[in-house]
């Protein structure tokens, strides 16, 4: 595997390995954000195969979170199935949802299909609002089991549960059929004239994308205990998810976890500030957005290569 | 480049059975008939070169074969198998490969990777590439000469290392029949040269080879035949020698006996309204325009004529300030490089872009009163009524939407709508584009009535000859990014003409 002799590899090993020491010297409170931020960072991680790699802009991760969320949530809540069934059933509800979203919405071009996933998100959110006897409406669902009361427990969870999908989409991003997705993202009819099913490679992609954000999902549900709109599924922690992926580096894989931990990060710091903390933050990343495109990780990278 | 007169091939062409077969293709957008009924066979080891003006449709059918678009009728057979309407994925994995002329390589990967890309299988579940495919990339990149940069980034290679690796990616999938599009666009002599042989070699390995391309000259030495296509039809197939001296041909390109009516450079103010000086302008790596230098006099008509691709284009925007350029130019004293393009146009340079950019969904007379918003409501309706007498039929359409309109009606509003603007001087570019003869003799009486019943400038674009020639008081020719030639009308048959074609 080339990836093990890249020093990126090593740095990020290294990285864990040291956040993986915190519960020894941070507070309780500190490793609960992180917990959280982990979360994060696979769904923007998720996020990023489709819009680094496929090419795809996703305007509604949250609905693929949302269904891996609530299909976990509601499975233990209503038939107490123990968690791990409940966690592979919303990771397979998320991947055929995301499916069925994308098999039409990759037919049309351009803004469309990002539209498309946008639509997505306020219906789920007002199908939950209307069945709320099922999902617990606007109050939200509680859920009978977690995973650990534990925040120590909880916290290595995360940051293993992100470790392993940060190796697996990255290296799924480096592979062969990587670099057709990626082909298949910037210039989807020269890659159709070589030979390769672009329609094949974006979907699969899809469902990676989806069952990534539909486990991590579901996991965030088992850790909070409760499964809310506004939590989950609402577009502003859709935005986040997309501002987190695009501040750490579009194409990068990891660059979205960082990225992920750095805006919970930066929140905490500047909740001083009370409400102009969220004002700060948005500034930043519109900052990054705008005067460095690659984000922090993909200047870094580029700099490098060249 | 004068290479007026082909060489015989090489190779004679192998009388083996056809391996791709056209027949009765056909391809509608709407009401237009972009390809009608296109019959054409393609043998293994011959290099077939298919030619038109742009908007004959050579590049749709090209598209058509390769899958990118659908035929509306006809078939497509390869070795006996129809792979007409088949997405491009399948028609590719059948057998048929594209060389694009226009493609985005993975800025992030290397050569080499680029490269070994077309040799992977089109697997979801290959996490590592097999051993040979490096290899082979390897191999690959020797061949077209770009054995020396594998480890370098498309970024920073030069344009002709890019179409190498164009024509890289389409050797790796090994097609039976290669199709390029416009092989030598943007080539300098040497690399035509060393993409001629690397074409050669397709058809040395038994590849059947197609050329698409706008003129037989640039072709001429390479093909071993041409299929000549005019307004979506065929008008000549045989040798390059015999497509160039076929009539129709001739009449396609050079038009028949031309009539000009010019008036001498004397016969103006001495002071030029428009001066552009040694332009340079860059695409990327491609060099679209080499030390363009011209001039335009108040109140003449200058045609520059010159094949697609030659730089016209290229030059009217350096002008309009729509792309960057190096080199002054400088309209009635004043210079225009810092100028944007909103303030260019205010101070009465109206380009009429070849694409027309009308708005489809609304009426003629709202078009019109778009172009002519700055001007008081009674100004306005003047310059209409002006308008409708130079364009009649523009008057009984009045109230129809732009997108209804025939193509020759489309330009003539396009025209009429830069006019409401009372530009010092118009810029048409290409107002003949996939127009009928007909309707080509509609609007050259108008450009006529236009310039003997107003004083104003016109900077006119053309590859149609017929069409530049009449009207202008002087021409320049464009090719290859350079103006070779400057001159009067009446002249240009006899210096010019035979090279033209």
């Amino acid at each position: 595997m080339k990836l093990l002799t890249t020093p990126g590899f090593w740095i990020a090993v290294l990285a864990v390995l040291a956040a993986a020491t915190l519960p020894w010297w941070v507070s309780g409170y500190i490793l609960g954000l992180l917990t959280i931020a982990y979360y994060f960072g696979v769904f923007s991680m998720a996020w990023d195969l489709l819009f680094g790699f496929a090419g795809e802009v996703n305007f509604g991760p949250t609905f693929l979170i949302g269904l891996g969320a609530y299909g976990a949530g509601i499975l233990n809540n209503r038939y107490e199935l123990p968690i791990p069934y409940c966690l592979a059933a919303g990771t397979v509800l998320a991947v055929v949802g995301g499916l069925a979203l994308a098999l039409p919405a990759l037919k049309v071009r351009g803004p469309y299909f990002g539209l498309i996933t946008l639509v997505a998100v306020l219906l789920l959110q007002n199908m939950i609002v209307v069945f709320s006897g099922l999902t617990g409406g606007e109050i939200g669902l509680t859920v009978p089991d977690v995973i650990s009361i534990d925040a120590d427990t909880n916290y290595w969870l995360a940051l293993g549960f992100m470790a392993v999908s940060g190796l697996i989409l990255t290296a799924i991003a480096r592979s062969p059929a990587g670099l057709i997705l990626q082909a298949a993202g910037q210039d989807p009819v020269v890659t159709g004239a070589l030979g390769f099913n672009v329609a094949k490679h974006k979907l699969a992609a899809f469902a990676v994308s989806a069952a990534f954000s539909g486990l991590a999902g579901g996991l965030v549900v088992f850790y909070m205990g409760t499964a809310s709109v506004g939590t989950l599924i609402n577009t502003s922690v859709g935005v986040q998810v997309i501002i987190a992926a695009v501040l750490g580096g579009r194409r990068t894989i990891v660059g979205a976890a960082l990225g992920a931990v750095f805006l919970i990060a930066a929140g905490e710091l500047l909740r001083p500030l009370g409400g102009l903390s969220t004002f700060v933050v948005s500034a930043v990343a519109l900052l990054v957005i705008l005067f460095v495109p690659s984000g922090l990780l993909g200047l870094a990278s580029f700099r490098n290569a060249r | 480049m004068t290479v007026a007169v082909a060489p015989p091939p090489a190779v004679s062409p192998v009388r083996a059975e056809p391996c791709l077969t056209v027949r009765g293709l056909t391809k509608r957008y709407g009401g237009l008939v972009a390809v009608k009924g296109i019959d054409l066979d393609l043998r293994p080891g011959e290099i077939l070169g298919l030619i038109g003006p742009n908007g004959s449709g050579k590049s749709t059918v090209m598209k058509l074969i390769m899958g990118l678009e659908r035929p509306s009728a006809g078939s497509i057979r390869l070795d006996g198998a129809e792979i007409g309407g088949m997405p491009a994925h399948r028609v590719a994995r059948s057998g048929i490969g594209l060389v694009f002329q226009h493609a985005r390589p993975l800025q992030r990967q290397t050569v080499l990777e680029n490269i070994s890309l077309a040799l992977l299988p089109d697997s979801l579940i290959r996490l590592a590439a097999d051993p040979h495919v490096a290899r082979r990339a390897k191999e690959i990149a020797e061949r077209v000469g770009l054995g020396a940069v594998v480890d370098r980034r498309p970024g920073t290679l030069p344009f002709a290392d890019l179409r190498r690796l164009e024509l890289a990616k389409a050797i790796a999938r090994d097609p039976r029949v290669v199709l390029v599009d416009e092989p030598f666009a943007g080539l300098t002599g040497g690399e035509v040269a060393a993409f001629s042989e690397l074409i050669r070699g397709f058809r040395d390995e038994g590849k059947a080879v197609l050329l698409v391309d706008h003129n037989v000259k640039s072709v001429a030495a390479l093909v071993d035949r041409v299929f000549a296509m005019y307004l979506g039809e065929r008008i000549a197939e045989g040798s390059a020698e015999a497509v160039m001296a076929d009539p129709t041909v001739r009449r396609v390109y050079l038009g028949g006996s031309i009539e000009t009516a010019a008036r001498p450079e004397a016969a103006f103010k001495p002071d030029s309204l428009l001066t552009v000086e040694n332009v340079d302008v860059l695409y990327g790596k491609a060099q679209a325009l080499r030390s363009a230098s011209i001039h335009v006099h108040e109140g003449e008509f200058v045609s520059v004529v010159g094949l697609n691709g030659a730089g016209k284009t290229t030059l009217f925007n350096a002008i309009s300030g729509l792309v960057p350029h190096t080199g002054t130019i400088r309209f009635d004293g004043q210079d225009l490089a810092r100028m944007k393009p909103a303030a260019i146009a205010r101070a009465g340079i109206v380009q009429v872009p070849e694409t027309r950019e009308l708005f489809g969904d609304l009426s003629v007379r709202e078009n019109l009163d778009l172009g002519g918003q700055h001007f008081p409501k009674a100004e306005s309706a003047r310059q209409r009524e002006w308008l409708y007498e130079l364009f009649p039929i523009l008057r009984d359409r009045e109230t129809q939407s732009a997108r209804t309109l025939s193509g020759g009606e489309q330009q003539m509003l396009t025209i009429a709508r830069a006019l409401m603007m009372r530009p010092r001087l118009l810029i048409l570019d290409e107002p003949t584009l996939g127009l009928a003869p007909v309707i080509l003799e509609l609007l050259s009486k108008a450009l006529e009535k236009l310039r003997q019943t107003t004083p104003i400038t016109v900077l006119l674009g053309e590859q149609n000859v017929t069409f530049a020639l009449p009207h202008a008081d002087r021409v320049y020719v464009l090719e290859q990014a350079r103006i070779v030639w400057e001159g009067p009308p009446q002249r240009f048959a006899s210096e010019m003409g035979t090279k033209y074609l």
